[in-house]
C-alpha cells in the first residue's frame, strides 16, 4: 500500500513561490493560467490495515507532516 | 543566574548566545545538547537560531521532537522563561508553545540587514528595561520569518498585549516598507498568554556589543535578567 499526501499552502495564506510560478508561467505565454498554488507532495509505503492506516494517517498528518495552521492536506491511498 | 542554550543539529547561533550571556553579561550559561532530558539548575532557557534539521519539512518542524523539548515544555509550564530566537521562533510555533505559523517571506528572498524595532508591549519580562520608545536596531538572517496567524489568533494577540515587537521605520511606524518579510502587523516578536514564553525572528545576540555596530539586543537579556532577579524564589515544598 502507498500513501500519498498532497499538502497545500491553505488560501488565506500568502504564498508568495506560487504567485511567481504564475507570473514565469504567464511569461512563457501561457494562456488561460490563473492562480497557481505551490505545496508538498509527500509519499509513504504502508504495511497495515488500510483503515486503521488511513486513521493513523489523519493523525500523523494533523500533528506533523502538515501545520493546520498554513496548511491543508488531502490524503489518497492506493493498494 | 543559570542560562541553558540548546544545541540541536544545525543549530549556528548556540555560541554568539553563549558568549553574550556569559562573557558579555556575566551569567554561567551552558550548552544543551538536544538530546538532553533535564535543563538542569537553569534560570532561563534560550533556542537559538540556526537551521535546525536543515530546515526539513518545515522550519522547526523536527525540532520538536528531540528529547530536550519535553524538558523545555515543563519548564515553561512551571512558568519558566523560554526566549526563542529565529529558529527558537520557529521551533516555538511548531511545538505549539507560541501560537501561529512562520512561513516563506513574502520576497522570496533571505533577508540579511539591520531593522528598528518597536516594543509594543513595554511591561514584558523581555522588554520591560527598554527606555519607553525607545527603537531597537537589531539584525534580521531569515528566509522564512512572515509570520502568520488566524484572524482570531492575531485579536487574542493584540487583547493579551502578547505581540512584543514590530517591524518599523526609522521613525518608529510600522509600515509596509518596514516590514522587512510580510509579517501580520509588522510582528518580529510575540509571547504566549502567560507571558513567559517568547520568539522573535531579530537577532538580540548579535547586536549586543558597541563593536558589532549595536548593543540594542542586549536591552532584551537584560530584561529578562532584570525580571529573573526580581522573581521570587519558589517555597520549597
Amino acid at each position: 500500500m502507498r500513501a500519498k499526501v498532497i499538502i497545500t499552502p491553505k488560501r488565506e495564506v500568502l504564498d508568495p513561490q506560487g504567485k511567481t510560478v504564475q507570473s514565469a508561467l504567464e511569461h512563457m505565454g501561457c494562456a488561460g493560467v490563473g492562480e497557481v498554488r505551490v505545496g508538498k507532495y509527500i509519499e509513504i509505503e504502508l504495511d497495515g490495515e488500510r483503515e486503521e492506516m488511513e486513521q493513523k494517517l489523519n493523525e500523523y498528518a494533523d500533528k506533523f507532516l502538515a501545520n493546520p495552521n498554513i496548511e491543508d492536506y488531502r490524503l489518497v491511498i492506493e493498494d | 543566574m543559570n542560562f541553558a542554550v540548546l544545541q540541536f543539529p544545525g543549530s549556528n547561533c548556540d555560541q554568539d548566545c553563549v558568549h553574550v550571556l556569559q562573557n558579555v553579561l556575566g551569567h554561567p550559561t551552558r550548552l544543551l545538547w538536544h538530546k538532553e532530558t533535564s535543563l538542569g539548575d537553569a534560570d532561563a532557557v534560550f533556542i537559538p537560531g540556526g537551521f535546525s534539521y536543515g530546515d526539513y519539512l518545515r522550519t522547526g518542524s523536527i525540532a520538536r521532537f528531540s528529547p530536550v523539548m519535553a524538558a523545555v515544555k515543563e519548564f515553561a509550564a512551571d512558568g519558566g522563561h523560554v526566549l526563542g530566537i529565529c529558529n527558537g521562533f520557529q521551533i516555538l510555533c511548531e511545538a505549539g508553545m507560541l501560537p501561529g505559523a512562520l512561513i516563506r517571506n513574502r520576497s522570496l528572498q533571505f533577508r540579511c540587514e539591520h531593522v528598528y524595532l518597536k516594543v509594543a508591549a513595554p511591561e514584558s519580562p523581555f522588554t520591560a528595561s527598554v527606555p519607553e520608545g525607545r527603537l531597537l536596531r537589531i539584525p534580521i538572517a531569515h528566509g522564512e520569518g512572515n509570520y502568520f496567524c488566524d484572524e482570531a489568533t492575531l485579536e487574542t494577540l493584540e487583547e493579551n498585549k502578547q505581540i512584543l515587537f514590530q517591524y518599523v521605520d526609522a521613525e518608529g511606524d510600522a509600515t509596509d516598507h518596514a516590514n522587512p518579510n510580510g509579517s501580520l502587523a509588522n510582528i518580529a516578536g510575540i509571547c504566549n498568554e502567560a507571558g513567559n514564553v517568547a520568539g522573535m525572528m531579530p537577532h538580540p545576540e548579535r547586536a549586543a556589543e558597541p563593536i558589532l555596530g549595536s548593543a540594542d539586543g542586549r536591552l532584551i537579556f537584560e530584561s529578562l535578567i532584570a525580571a529573573l532577579e526580581k522573581k521570587p524564589e519558589p517555597v520549597p515544598a
